[in-house]
């Protein structure tokens, strides 16, 4: 008898918003315990929930990414259950009219190409975090996350393997950032997902007893986790190890096994009902026409026609769309200095050396991409070396705006004197008769030292082909 | 405690009083639980502040816990003991209705979104309403005058031109009373009817009998919704960030357990389980979710008696020597209908007048004129 595993997912991600979904609080990762939190956020009586819009433009954008129908009249509902992390008690989510459903989302795997149904999206609040200190047998609560807006993603069961898993949440996550959506960080928790799982005979269509691992943070563990379940709940049928029922598990990463949380009958009753605090959201046409209008390329779009139209090789194509900060910036360099390739290498190569050293990702790029086109033109109009653009590109990264000012201020403007080169070229040979005896005895190495005592005393600032020309003829001369 | 008096008037100003369901920053709110003994909010309601501005808040009138008693008695007492214009509390269950109704004094509450909800400790609040509780129309038609209005903080708060227009004066000529809501009542009570009667005729007004219809379903319907709602918001008392912790807990379970059992009175405890109960998964089709439907139809009767007349008479309650141990819930039969349909209505002459969406200064001079 053969088996097939079918697994359906709901993917939490933490929406890009400035501030949290129903009060002014800042949504931001990272601060001290409580620094944002307000009366609201903390479940006190007597606030009322006050829909933050953006969260609307986003949820929306998550779904015209997936291909989803976009309900024009959502409502948010009311989620029942105790949990110190949860100060009101109740979680606002939507349950009976949620912004998106029936999406879809294309994938690719070693078995070929297939669709993964997206059954609906729904916007949320967040709950907060707890943070327990063994030492002083103490746990505190911190509500920085609470009210922090998130979209749920729940798929279909239509995965049926680790490797479609994996493919499916890479995809997600490429689509939500080039959104810009959610930044989607595992690490940070801004990206969580649940995985739904069971086991039937191959070519049944009947599903079998499902189990629920909540809050998987990574895909090496989620790819275990859906290995050892698969093989747990396959035992269980065969081997008649265990009796499946249908609960919620928590994996273990470290011992590599799945333990059980509750099942079934012991979960608590959710107890929805409409929230009457919040009205109906009605998004009319130009509400939608303009999310609709914001929407990026999809990432494979903008790759062929960096390909096709611009000239770029797979290699730096690919490597540009992995991140829409490193897309934008390149787009505005390119209109700037019509240069594709020589912008790919700056932003690939150099401005990824800066990202590194200051401990950034690729999506914090952030430079103005003008200035970046400006300062290409200067170096392909050899008007700066390349050895002092490089300094200009750090004073980019650090935020200005206008090479080519400073390239004037720093005295790196390249002269078109050749009487200055001359003059330069003329001592030095002058000054270093071995290095010159050295290369006419066919040591190459001895004419770059020449050639770089030159270049230092110029500062960098010439023609690289007219000092190698001068210098040359003054070896001759020699 | 039944009237705390935060400070002695000045007579500077006209003087007011909130109760006990109204959040301010500077004296504990309490609701009348234990569970929220002492709590001050970090907070003004919108408005504890518009009052402000315009009287001297003297302090705030003893409330049942969570407003879910039978009377507002406190607040009655305070209009008659205090030198204060008004009474500016919450109109959850009917209680303040049902008490003006009893001691001749004025209470309206006004339409649903006209005043905002801000500040209000909730107790359900898609028919929450901050009424107004005084000796006569004017008093209660100037105060109200002064918390109406659009207020961002609250959803589901209306325009401000819309607000304005509620206020605005009006003619009731012709009035409904509801066949099956005057009879059943006691000797008392039917004759307090029947004066109200006799008063708006004098008035000219002309009186048309009508069927109650599905009105009778909206005292279960309400019940399911608030209950419902009120189960909601009372969760956020947990023992964990205000309120009473019970003492020597030893796991969280504990703490939620003990220290909403050791605070929350009977009535509490019983919507928190009806509630529960309606809102749970066996139960929410044919229990909340038509509850729901009803009060669509309830709001549809009245849409379409307002076709014909300009106000409905219901008595407040049955019967005029109501003590705070009967069943609130058969009471409820007779406020239920504008509780869940956020209808304005002024308690006057003894009896409640409803009117339509927005004719709160139409109810309000007419009442002037029974006086």
């Amino acid at each position: 008898m053969e088996y097939e595993v079918v697994i359906g997912l709901e993917v939490h991600c933490e929406l890009a918003t400035n501030s949290k979904i129903f009060c002014a609080c800042s949504a931001k990762y990272g601060a001290e315990a409580n620094e944002h939190v307000c009366p609201a956020c903390c479940g006190m009586p007597g606030m009322l929930p006050i829909v933050n819009k953006r969260v609307v433009d986003l949820g929306m954008t998550a779904g015209m990414m997936l291909n989803c129908h976009i309900n024009r009249k959502t409502t948010f509902d009311k989620k029942n259950y105790y949990y110190p992390d949860l100060p009101a008690a109740y979680q606002t989510t939507q349950l009976f009219a949620p912004i998106c459903v029936n999406g879809r989302v294309d994938i690719e795997t070693s078995k070929g190409k297939k669709s993964v149904r997206i059954k609906q999206i729904h916007m949320e609040e967040d709950a907060g975090k707890l943070v327990h200190d063994d030492w002083r047998d103490l746990t505190m609560v911190d509500y920085n996350r609470t009210s922090v807006p998130l979209v749920e993603i729940v798929s279909q069961p239509d995965l049926s393997s680790a490797e479609e898993v994996v493919a499916y949440l890479e995809r997600l996550r490429s689509l939500l950032r080039f959104a810009k959506v959610s930044d989607c960080r595992w690490e940070q928790g801004s990206m969580r997902c649940d995985v739904n799982l069971s086991v039937r005979e191959k070519g049944s269509d009947k599903l079998g007893v499902r189990t629920e691992m909540k809050n998987m943070n990574s895909l090496a563990a989620i790819t275990r986790a859906i290995e050892y379940e698969t093989a747990r709940h396959i035992d269980a049928i065969v081997n008649k190890t265990e009796e499946l029922v249908q609960e919620t598990r928590r994996w273990d990463d470290e011992k590599g096994k799945s333990f059980a949380m509750r099942t079934k009958e012991t979960a608590g009753d959710y107890r929805y009902f409409p929230d009457p605090n919040v009205m109906p959201v009605v998004i009319d046409d130009t509400w939608y026409n303009r999310i609709k209008d914001s929407l990026p390329e999809f990432p494979e779009v903008k790759k062929a026609r960096y390909m096709d139209e611009l000239g770029l090789g797979d290699f730096d194509a690919t490597s540009l769309v992995e991140s829409r900060a490193f897309c934008d910036v390149f787009e505005a360099a390119y209109a700037e200095c019509g240069l594709a390739k020589d912008a790919a290498n700056w932003i690939l190569k150099d401005c990824a050396n800066l990202l590194n050293r200051n401990q950034m990702t690729a999506d914090m790029l952030s430079i103005d991409g003008r200035a970046l086109g400006k300062l290409i033109r200067l170096v392909a109009d050899e008007k700066v070396g390349r050895a002092n653009a490089k300094f200009i590109l750090a004073e980019i990264f650090a935020g200005a705006t206008d090479p080519e000012k400073i390239a004037v201020e720093k005295g790196f403007i390249v002269s078109n004197d050749t009487s200055l080169i001359e003059k330069v070229v003329v001592d030095i040979v002058a000054a270093d008769p071995k290095s010159v005896a050295d290369y006419k005895g066919g040591k190459e190495k001895a004419f770059m030292a020449l050639f770089g005592k030159c270049m230092r005393e110029l500062k960098g600032n010439c023609n690289p082909q007219v000092l190698r020309e001068l210098l040359l003829k003054e070896i001759d001369k020699a | 405690m039944t009237y705390t008096t935060k400070k002695e008037p000045t007579f500077t100003k006209d003087a007011i009083a909130l109760d006990d369901m109204i959040l301010t920053k500077d004296s504990p709110t309490t609701a009348g639980s234990k569970m929220l003994e002492g709590y001050t909010s970090l907070f003004d309601a919108t408005v504890a502040e518009k009052l402000s501005e315009d009287y001297e808040i003297l302090g705030k009138v003893a409330v049942s816990e969570f407003a879910l008693g039978m009377l507002a008695d406190s607040a009655a007492t305070a209009l008659d003991e205090k030198e204060i214009k008004a009474v500016v509390g919450l109109d959850a269950n009917g209680a303040y209705r049902r008490t003006a109704a009893l001691t001749g004094k004025v209470f309206v509450k006004p339409t649903y979104g006209t005043v905002s909800r801000f500040g209000l400790i909730p107790v359900a609040c898609s028919g929450d309403t901050v009424g107004v509780m005084a000796d006569g129309a004017d008093e209660a038609k100037e105060v109200l005058g002064v918390i109406a209005g659009h207020d961002d903080k609250d959803g589901t708060s209306l325009p401000q031109e819309v607000c304005a227009a509620a206020l605005d004066a009006g003619t009731i000529k012709k009035i409904a009373v509801v066949k099956d809501f005057t009879a059943n009542l006691s000797a008392e009570m039917t004759a307090k009817v029947d004066a109200a009667i006799e008063k708006a005729k004098a008035q000219g007004a002309e009186i048309i009998e009508v069927d109650g219809g599905v009105l009778s379903q909206a005292k279960l319907a309400w019940a399911i919704l608030s209950s419902a709602e009120f189960c909601n918001n009372v969760s956020r008392y947990d023992g964990v960030k205000y309120g009473y912790r019970a003492k020597g807990c030893h796991s969280i379970e504990e703490i939620y357990v003990r220290s909403r059992s050791e605070t929350f009175g009977s009535a509490v405890k019983s919507a928190i389980l009806y509630g529960s109960h309606v809102l749970s998964t066996d139960n929410y089709d044919k229990m909340y979710d038509k509850a729901l439907r009803v009060r669509r139809l309830v709001k549809a009767y009245f849409d379409e008696l307002f076709t014909k007349v300009d106000a409905v008479l219901l008595p407040a309650c049955s019967k005029t020597d109501l003590s705070a141990t009967e069943c609130v819930y058969e009471e409820s039969k007779y406020t239920a209908p504008a509780s869940i349909t956020g209808l304005p209505v002024v308690v006057a002459a003894g009896v409640q007048w409803l009117g339509k969406p927005l004719a709160d200064g139409a109810l309000l001079a007419f009442s002037k004129q029974l006086a």
